[in-house]
C-alpha cells in the first residue's frame, strides 16, 4: 500500500527546501520544545508563509487606520471585514488575490479565487451579493497574454455565475508590467443580519467539529507556499499546486451553511482555502484561546491512500470546518444531508489544552500549540529593509514640457477611446451574470456599481480601483490616489464611502526597493483613509508578483464600498437629455505625469503622478454627493484616465442605446494637450437641468469647490472649443469595439 | 391563486422568482424542494434559472430525473401553467414538455446583457395581459440558449404558433443583429401544444420593478393573475 510510505526525515536542509529560513526552522523547535516530524515540518511551512502569516507585511498593515462609526469586525479579526448598515443588517466584504494560481492555469486559478472570496463570505452567515474584481495584464497584442485573459474571464464567469452572485463591477488594466504575471484579484460582498453573524472561533470543552463539503483530495498542496515565490521557467510544473473549483458544491455549502446559521447550529465557522484543514483548525483553535483533537480517519477522502501530511496540506476546494452547538449536531447533520453534503465529525474542541492534536491510524502524528501556527502567534513577524529605487528620481526629473504637441487632437482622443485601458469592458463583463438576484440598479459598465437591499430604501454602492502607474512613480501618493479615486467612483454612483478592502499586490519583499514601495504604498493609504473616514476591514497582500523579466508595477488594489441611504439615489455616469448643462467641479492642474495619454500617445510611463490635496478632495465628494441627494444632479462622472476629454466622451457614449453629444468649452489653458488629457484629480463632469444652477453653485460655495459651467448636452458630435469635433458613432466605434477586435483574432488563432 | 417555484439543487433565481410573485405580484406562493411529491395544493408551478446540479452534464439532463418533475409532467398534463424560465426552460426541453434543445450560445460565451423580445401569441396564460407584437426589454443571462429543433417540429411549431417569444430589436424588428445566441428564427420562448407549458430564455423576474431598469416582465405574470381571474369569473 503506498500509504506506508516512509517519512522522510527532518533536518535543515528538508525545512530549507519547505521555503523556512533557519532562523524559522530554530524558532519552530523552540516553540514545540523538539524537532518538528514531517507532517508538522509541513505544517509550520505553510502556516509561516508569506501567504497565510503576513510575516513580512503584518507590522506595517496595523499601522492601517480600522476604527470607523460602521466598523463591526475589524481587520484580522475575521474571515471578513463587517459594516453595520444600519436596518438590523451587517455587510460583510473582502477582496483577495489569485495572482500565481491564475499565471499558471487561468481558468481554474481565477474560478477558485472567486470561490475562496465567496466562503470568506458566507462563512459569516452572510449571503453573497455582489461580487467584483480587478485584473491585470500584459498587452493584448500578445497572444499569451490574451490565452490568460479569456482563461480568467471565463473562469470568474463560469464559478460566479453558476453560483449565482452578480458580478457587478471591476477594473481591468493592460501594461507590460503584467506580462509574465497577471493579476486576479477577487471580491465579495455579503449581507447579514446582526443575530446571524457567524464567527470564526472555536470555543467549548468538548464542542464537537465538523468537516463539511467536499471530500479532500491531493489538489492544491502547497498552493500557500506555491504563492509565496516568484514566478519562474518551473513554475508551469506547478500547476497541479492550483486547485480544482466546482461551484455547484459551493453552492449547496452557501445554503447549508446559512441555514446552520438560521437554525443557530454553531459556534463558529471558517472556510478551508490555504492550507485547508491546517489553517482552519489552527487559526479557529486561536483565536478562542482553545486546542483541539483532530481524527484524520475520519476525513472523507478522495483517494484513500492520502498521507496525513497530504490530507492536512490539501487546499481542495469547497470545504468549511464547523463547531457545533452543543446539542445542535443532529441538526448539522440533517442540513447537510438535506443539502447533499458531507458533514463529517473529524474532531472536538479542547479548552483546557490549547494543543492541536491530530491523530491518524491510532497513532499522534501531529502536536504542537494551536497558536504556534499563526498569525499574532507563534508566526514571525519582520520589518525588511528599504531603499528608495532610483529610477523614481530620474522619471520624475524628465521634462514632460518637451514632448511634443499631437497635431490632431480629435484622433488623439480616438486613440485614447479605443486603448484597452479606457475601452468599453463589456466584452468582459457581458459574459457575467450581473443581473441575478434582482438587486443591481446600476450595472457594470458605470463608476461604481450600485445594488439596492430589498427590505429597505437602502443601497449599497461598490468600486475597485488602482492606477498602479501612478504607485510605480510615486507609491505613497499613487496609493492615496487609488483610495481617493474609488471613494469619488463611489459617490459620483450617490453613495456615501464608508470602508475599504485592499489587496496589495506587489513584488518581492527581500528587495529592498521593492520593500520601500509597499512600506509608502500602506503610508498613503494610511493618510487617505484616515482623512477620507475610510477605515481598512482587511484584505490581502499578494508578494513574490515577479517573474525573470522583474516585478509588476506596485498595484494596492483598493475595494471600495459606499452606502446609499435612498436607492433614488443612484446616479450613473452618462448624460440624460439635450440641453442640460455640463459642469466641472474641482481644478485642472494639466498634470500628465503617469497618464494614459502619455502612454498610449508617447510611449511613456514617466514624469511625478498627479497632486493629491486630501482637503480639496473631501471637499469636492462632499459637495457632489450633497447635489446628487439634493436631486440636482442627472450625471455625475470622475475625471480618471485620458482626463477631461476622455470624461466627457463616456459620458456622451457610456449609453450605448441613447448616445447624446455635447458642447463644451475650456478657456484658459496653458496647453491644450494637457488640459483636455491631464489626469488631475479631484475632478467630477457633472450634468444637470439649468434651473438647479444657482443651487449647484451655493453648495460648492459652502464646501469651497471650485466649480464652471462648460457646455451643454445635445447633439450628435462632441465639440471641445476650437480643439476637438468627433461624431459620437466615431467615438463609439473606437469605444466599443477595440477589445472585442483585440480577441476576435483568438478565436481564429 | 398559489404559486409554486422548485428548488433543485443549484437553482440560482429560486429567490429572485419567489420575490417577484410574493413581493411585487402580491401572490400567495412557496418554494417546492426538488424532493416533494405533492403540488395539489398549487395553481401554478414555475422552474427556476440557475445551474441545476451544477449543469456539468447537460443544462438540465440531471434535473429532469429529480423526483418532482414526475409531478410536474402531471400537473402539466391536467392542463396547469406551468413557466420555465432559463434553466427552467432547459428542463422542460429535456423532461419531453417542450420540443426541442437549448445549445451552447453560437459565440460560444456566456451572455448577459438587457435584450428586446417580441411577443408573437396573446393565446398563452402567461402572455393573455399582452399583445401581440408588444415588444419587452428583459435581461438574458446564460451560456446555453441557442434554441435548435429539426425542421419538421420547427415547420410545425410556426405553424401552430407555439413560438411565444423573438428576439428583436428596440423598435419590434426581428432580424439576425438582434439574434444574441443564435436561435433558430430569433426563438426566445414557446408552449406546447396545448399552451399551459411556456419555456423562456430571457428573465421577466428580473426586469419586474422599475428600479431595476425595466418592468416589463410584470406582464408576464401579470398574464397570469388575469387568466385566474378570468376562470373565477
Amino acid at each position: 500500500m503506498k500509504g506506508t510510505m516512509q517519512e522522510p526525515e527532518v533536518t535543515l536542509e528538508l525545512a530549507r527546501q519547505h521555503g523556512l529560513s533557519e532562523e524559522e526552522y530554530e524558532q519552530i523547535q523552540k516553540l514545540i520544545g523538539r524537532k518538528p516530524n514531517y507532517t508538522e515540518l509541513g505544517m509550520f511551512s505553510v502556516m509561516w508563509s508569506e501567504h497565510c502569516s503576513y510575516k513580512n507585511s503584518i507590522l506595517l498593515l496595523k499601522t492601517l487606520p480600522k476604527d470607523g462609526e460602521y466598523v463591526l469586525a475589524k481587520a484580522g479579526e475575521e474571515n471578513a471585514g463587517l459594516v453595520d448598515i444600519g436596518d438590523g443588517l451587517a455587510v460583510a466584504f473582502k477582496i483577495e488575490s489569485h495572482n500565481h494560481p491564475s499565471a499558471v492555469e487561468p481558468y481554474q486559478g481565477a474560478a477558485t479565487g472567486v470561490g475562496g472570496i465567496l466562503r470568506d463570505i458566507f462563512s459569516m452567515g452572510a449571503r453573497p451579493v455582489a461580487a467584483l474584481n480587478s485584473l491585470r495584464f500584459g498587452s493584448l497584442d500578445d497572444p499569451h497574454v490574451r490565452y490568460l485573459f479569456r482563461g480568467v474571464v471565463h473562469g470568474i464567469g463560469d464559478y460566479g455565475n453558476c453560483f449565482g452572485v452578480p458580478t457587478v463591477a471591476g477594473e481591468v488594466y493592460f501594461d507590460p508590467s503584467y506580462r509574465g504575471n497577471p493579476l486576479v484579484n477577487a471580491m465579495a460582498v455579503g449581507i447579514v443580519k446582526h443575530d446571524r453573524i457567524v464567527r470564526a472561533v472555536a470555543r467549548g470543552e468538548g464542542a464537537r467539529v465538523f468537516l463539511i463539503g467536499s471530500s479532500t483530495g491531493r489538489d492544491g498542496i502547497h498552493g500557500a507556499t506555491f504563492a509565496s515565490e516568484d514566478l519562474s521557467e518551473e513554475s508551469e510544473a506547478k500547476r497541479p499546486q492550483v486547485q480544482v473549483g466546482d461551484p455547484f458544491t459551493e453552492k449547496l455549502l452557501l445554503e447549508a451553511t446559512l441555514e446552520m446559521a438560521k437554525e443557530d447550529c454553531v459556534i463558529g465557522i471558517q472556510d478551508m482555502g490555504a492550507a485547508g484543514i491546517t489553517c482552519s483548525t489552527s487559526e479557529m483553535s486561536a483565536a478562542g484561546h482553545a486546542g483541539m483533537v483532530i481524527e484524520l480517519d475520519k476525513v472523507p477522502l478522495r483517494e484513500a491512500d492520502m498521507i496525513p501530511y497530504e490530507i492536512l496540506l490539501s487546499e481542495s476546494q469547497e470545504r468549511m470546518l464547523v463547531v457545533a452547538k452543543p446539542g445542535k449536531e443532529e441538526k448539522i447533520k440533517q442540513i447537510c444531508e438535506k443539502w447533499d453534503l458531507h458533514a463529517a465529525e473529524i474532531g472536538k474542541v479542547t479548552e483546557r489544552n490549547q494543543q492541536l492534536q491530530v491523530f491518524w491510524h491510532g497513532k499522534k502524528v501531529v502536536d504542537i500549540p494551536a497558536d504556534s501556527l499563526v498569525v499574532g502567534g507563534g508566526a514571525p513577524q519582520y520589518e525588511r529593509e528599504s531603499r528608495r529605487p532610483e529610477y523614481i528620481e530620474r522619471l520624475h526629473g524628465e521634462d514632460l514640457r518637451a514632448l511634443p504637441h499631437p497635431l490632431d487632437l480629435a484622433d488623439t482622443l480616438l486613440k485614447l477611446l479605443e486603448s484597452p485601458n479606457i475601452a468599453n469592458k463589456s466584452w468582459v463583463y457581458h459574459q457575467y451574470d450581473h443581473t441575478v438576484r434582482t438587486n443591481t440598479v446600476v450595472a457594470p459598465g458605470a463608476d461604481a456599481a450600485v445594488i439596492r437591499i430589498k427590505g429597505t430604501k437602502k443601497g449599497l454602492a461598490m468600486k475597485t480601483d488602482c492606477n498602479s502607474r501612478y504607485v510605480y512613480l510615486n507609491p505613497r501618493r499613487g496609493t492615496a490616489i487609488a483610495v481617493a479615486e474609488s471613494a469619488r467612483n463611489v459617490v459620483c454612483a450617490g453613495g456615501e464611502p464608508v470602508a475599504i478592502t485592499n489587496c496589495l499586490n506587489f513584488g518581492n519583499p527581500y528587495n529592498p526597493e521593492i520593500y520601500w514601495q509597499f512600506k509608502e504604498a500602506i503610508a498613503g493609504m494610511r493618510e487617505a483613509c484616515s482623512y477620507l473616514g475610510t477605515p481598512v476591514t482587511g484584505g490581502n497582500v499578494s508578494f513574490y508578483n515577479e517573474n525573470p523579466d522583474g516585478a509588476i508595477h506596485p498595484t494596492p488594489t483598493i475595494g471600495m464600498l459606499g452606502i446609499l441611504e435612498d436607492i433614488n439615489h443612484a446616479t450613473t455616469a452618462w448624460f440624460k437629455q439635450e440641453g442640460d448643462l455640463i459642469v466641472l467641479l474641482g481644478r485642472n492642474l494639466e498634470e500628465v505625469g503617469g497618464s494614459e495619454y502619455l502612454a498610449v500617445i508617447h510611449g511613456k510611463v514617466s514624469g511625478d503622478c498627479p497632486q493629491l490635496d486630501l482637503q480639496r478632495e473631501l471637499q469636492v465628494q462632499t459637495a457632489c454627493l450633497k447635489a446628487i441627494r439634493e436631486g440636482l444632479v442627472q450625471s455625475a462622472h470622475d475625471v480618471a484616465d485620458g482626463g477631461v476629454a476622455v470624461a466627457l466622451a463616456e459620458s456622451c457614449i457610456m449609453n450605448r442605446e441613447r448616445p447624446l453629444g455635447a458642447s463644451v468649452e475650456l478657456t484658459g489653458y496653458f496647453r491644450a494637450d494637457f488640459c483636455l488629457f491631464g489626469e488631475s484629480q479631484s475632478q467630477i463632469v457633472l450634468s444637470l437641468k439649468g434651473a438647479h444652477l444657482p443651487r449647484l453653485t451655493e453648495i460648492c460655495n459652502e464646501y469651497n469647490v471650485a466649480m464652471r459651467v462648460i457646455g451643454e448636452v445635445g447633439g450628435e458630435r462632441l465639440r471641445i472649443g476650437e480643439l476637438v469635433d468627433v461624431s459620437l458613432q466615431d467615438m463609439m466605434d473606437r469605444y466599443y469595439n477595440a477589445i472585442p477586435e483585440k480577441m476576435r483574432i483568438v478565436a481564429i488563432e | 391563486m398559489k404559486c409554486g417555484v422548485v428548488v433543485f439543487p443549484g437553482s440560482n433565481c429560486d429567490h429572485d422568482l419567489y420575490h417577484v410573485l410574493k413581493h411585487v405580484m402580491g401572490l400567495d406562493t412557496r418554494f417546492v424542494w426538488h424532493k416533494e411529491h405533492d403540488l395539489a395544493d398549487l395553481d401554478a408551478v414555475f422552474l427556476p434559472g440557475g445551474f441545476s446540479y451544477g449543469d456539468y452534464l447537460r443544462t438540465g439532463a440531471i434535473a429532469r430525473f429529480s423526483p418532482v418533475m414526475t409531478e410536474v409532467i402531471e400537473f402539466a398534463k391536467k392542463g396547469r401553467p406551468v413557466l420555465g424560465i432559463c434553466n427552467g426552460f432547459q428542463i422542460l426541453c429535456e423532461s419531453g414538455l417542450l420540443p426541442g434543445a437549448l445549445l451552447r450560445n453560437r459565440n460560444l460565451d456566456f451572455i448577459c446583457k438587457s435584450i428586446y423580445i417580441r411577443v408573437e401569441s396573446e393565446n398563452t396564460v402567461f402572455t393573455g395581459a399582452c399583445r401581440q407584437g408588444q415588444v419587452l426589454k428583459m435581461p438574458i443571462a446564460h451560456g446555453d440558449g441557442n434554441f435548435f429543433v429539426d425542421e419538421a417540429t420547427l415547420a410545425e411549431l410556426e405553424e401552430r404558433q407555439q413560438v411565444i417569444f423573438r428576439y428583436c430589436t428596440a423598435e419590434g424588428e426581428v432580424n439576425a443583429e438582434a439574434n444574441p445566441n443564435g436561435s433558430l428564427n430569433n426563438i426566445a420562448g414557446i408552449c406546447n401544444r396545448k399552451r399551459n407549458v411556456v419555456g423562456m430564455m430571457p428573465h421577466p423576474e428580473r426586469a419586474s420593478e422599475a428600479v431595476l431598469g425595466s418592468d416589463d416582465g410584470r406582464w408576464i405574470f401579470q398574464s397570469l393573475v388575469v387568466a385566474a381571474l378570468d376562470v373565477v369569473s
